[in-house]
């Protein structure tokens, strides 16, 4: 079977080289500096962010654009939940809060990602990328307003009223300080591998290849008998929970947390991972969620011109990506898979006796 | 375009429709396949199809002829309920499909190709048959991602299917190749398996053989009703190669201007004055 080991050796591919990269990680821990190991917990929310987010753009076919939103949406409820187990039920186990934490941000982010769903998947095309852009605007503009505050095992709701009993998880426009830090580096990795397993598989699956052929003809779909919308949801759905837990363990991540930090730039700068990655293409998503977080501190030196020399970098891997001289080389490394097919292709053909026509 | 529409159906009138089945003499088992009654449907002021009546029975190879913009393709879209109709019903084995969506029509047992082909184009030709089979092997999302015993135990029937299917066609040493990088000839005959891992009752082909060479056609021939008699299912295929037409239907409907002018055998439509002028124009005018 040629491309279904073509598909397992590039999924091997993408396990080993996080794993491996996690490993490195682990043995040059020490080695490292200070700002970098700072970073690590950050890129793997971006690389969860980029895989998820490519699940949508790459796999169903939609431009979503509000993805920070369903981030920001994880981020605190993971904080509220962390804390709510912290000062209601004294858990002191961290590992546990995490875990239920970044479950619950899995669960809530789901859940919106279905309400917002609902009437987002209606629409096509750019339409559908607009309504994202306002819904996640829309979640960021809500969360100012929002107050939670844990009473001991009671949790209080506030919505623009600030006067809550007990202490303040979330304070609407200031959002969440006094955050305990327990995400750590491991847990970031085990929700990489995570989401390359539920990704993956669902890809290579009977709901994989229903998304990807409403994708590919919507109206071929339907007429086989596959119902677009709820595939549509499923990728959708999925791709808001992804985010949500990168949200959680980003969230506990700082002591302090602001609904402004999940602005619009945070999801144009999660599309700009999933386009420079190659648009359906999990390991690009991986690899460029991880340069373009680190490309950033690294220019920190260059201060004044860190922003320009960035956006510099970005146009030349774009035109590298996009230009015909740097396609053919990468067709070139292809070109073995390629001509076998196509050998094969030309003796079936003539096998059968039929000309092209 | 409306006048001359009314022009025309004062023109049919006087010609006689012979009977609701296209062959009245066939057994068609107890429950018609496809029962289409006065079936129209308007576009703003525009009739497009009007007052379509056709019966097909179990294992009937029907055509449906016409000139360019007859409505063909239209009364496909009705049957496969891409349209709802204005007017009439359509019933499927029996069960009327008034307000369905395509998908229901599907699961009903319709399936269809499409005139300009429709794959999936960047995917894998087993993998286009296996979102033929979406339907009829199945399992759910979540043993899908966590690869549970059924996750292996239905792919393996599906890949086991979707070479059942393909060898039909000859076209199993295929089965690895991207769908939209096969000849031509090869992605209408791929689009037909699709339809055909439905598992249909009735089976619509538009134009399935536009662009193939007369012994493309020939091989179509011969696997048409080679998949009729396998899979005992009626076919419906608009052509406008009249070999292909006259060599396999059994009944031929001929549309114009989106109304049954004639219905019959081969040899009927051959020799009814009114197809030919349908097709070629009036004598009179041809003589001016």
């Amino acid at each position: 079977m040629n491309s279904k080991k073509r598909k397992l050796i590039y999924n091997a591919v993408t396990f080993g080289i996080v794993i491996l990269a996690f490993l490195l990680c682990n043995i040059f821990y020490s080695d490292m500096s200070r700002s970098l190991r700072g970073q690590l917990i950050p890129i793997c929310c971006w690389i969860v962010m980029a895989v998820s987010l490519n699940l949508v753009i790459g796999i169903s076919g939609e431009l979503s654009l509000g993805h920070a939103g369903f981030m920001s949406i994880g981020a605190f409820s993971g904080i509220v939940v962390s804390g709510w187990l912290l000062n209601g039920f004294q858990m002191e186990n961290e590992i546990l809060r995490l875990i239920i934490a970044i479950a619950a941000g899995a669960v809530i982010a789901g859940i919106a990602g279905v309400l917002i769903g609902i009437p987002v998947l209606r629409l096509r095309g750019d339409y559908l990328a607009i309504v994202t852009l306002a819904f996640g605007e829309i979640i960021r503009n809500v969360l100012n307003c929002v107050y939670v505050s844990a009473d001991g095992a009671s949790l209080n709701f506030g919505f623009i009223d600030p006067n809550l009993p007990g202490t303040l998880l979330l304070n609407g426009p200031n959002g969440a300080v006094g955050v305990k830090k327990i995400a750590t580096f491991t847990a970031g990795f085990i929700l990489i591998i995570i989401t390359l397993i539920v990704v993956l598989n669902l890809i290579n699956s009977r709901t994989g290849r229903a998304i990807m052929a409403t994708r590919d003809n919507r109206i071929a779909a339907e007429s086989v008998g596959i119902n677009v919308t709820k595939y549509k949801m499923i990728a959708f759905v999925t791709s808001a929970a992804l985010a949500g837990m990168a949200g959680a363990l980003y969230g506990l991540n700082y002591s302090t947390l602001v609904p402004a930090k999940f602005k619009f730039d945070q999801s144009i700068n999660v599309l700009v991972f999933v386009v420079l990655g190659g648009i359906g293409n999990t390991l690009g998503s991986i690899i460029s969620a991880t340069v373009l977080t680190i490309l950033p501190e690294l220019l920190r030196s260059f201060s004044n011109y860190r922003m320009l020399i960035y956006a510099v970098l970005l146009i030349l891997m774009m035109l590298l990506t996009n230009t015909p001289a740097a396609k053919a080389f990468f067709i070139n490394l292809q070109g073995h898979w390629k001509k076998k097919a196509l050998r094969k292709s030309i003796e079936a053909e003539q096998g059968k006796g039929g000309t092209q026509s | 375009m409306t006048v001359r529409i009314q022009k025309r159906n004062q023109d049919t009138k006087m010609v006689p429709v012979p009977s609701e089945s296209i062959i009245p003499e066939r057994d068609l088992g107890k429950l018609p396949v496809l029962e289409c009654k006065h079936l129209g449907i308007d576009f703003g002021g525009l009739t497009a199809v009007e007052d379509f009546n056709l019966t097909i029975g179990k294992t009937e190879i029907a055509g449906l002829i016409g000139p360019n913009g007859a409505g063909k393709t239209t009364v496909f879209n009705l049957l496969t309920k891409v349209y709802e109709p204005t007017r009439g019903t359509v019933m499927i084995n029996g069960i009327d499909t008034h307000g369905m969506d395509i998908v229901q029509a599907s699961k009903l047992g319709i399936a269809r190709t499409f005139q300009n082909i429709r794959l999936f184009s960047k995917m894998s030709v087993e993998d286009n048959v296996r979102i033929g089979l979406h339907n009829q092997i199945k399992y759910n999302m979540f043993s899908g991602i966590l690869r549970l015993p059924s996750y292996w135990k239905r792919e393996k029937q599906q890949h086991e299917k979707a070479l059942e299917l393909l060898s039909i066609f000859g076209m199993q040493d295929m089965a690895d190749m991207q769908a939209g990088s096969l000849p031509y000839g090869a992605q209408r005959r791929l689009e037909i398996v699709r339809a055909l891992a439905t598992n249909p009752s009735l089976l619509l082909l538009d134009e399935p053989a536009a662009g193939m060479n007369p012994h493309e056609t020939q091989e179509l021939m011969d696997n048409i009703i080679k998949i009729r008699d396998q899979f005992q299912i009626a076919v419906l295929l608009i052509e406008h190669d009249m070999n292909l037409v006259m060599g396999i239907c059994e009944g031929i409907c001929v549309l114009n201007y989106g109304k049954i002018i004639a219905k019959g055998t081969a040899e009927d439509i051959q020799s009814n004055p009114v197809v030919i002028e349908a097709y070629l124009g009036k004598q009179k005018e041809a003589q001016a």
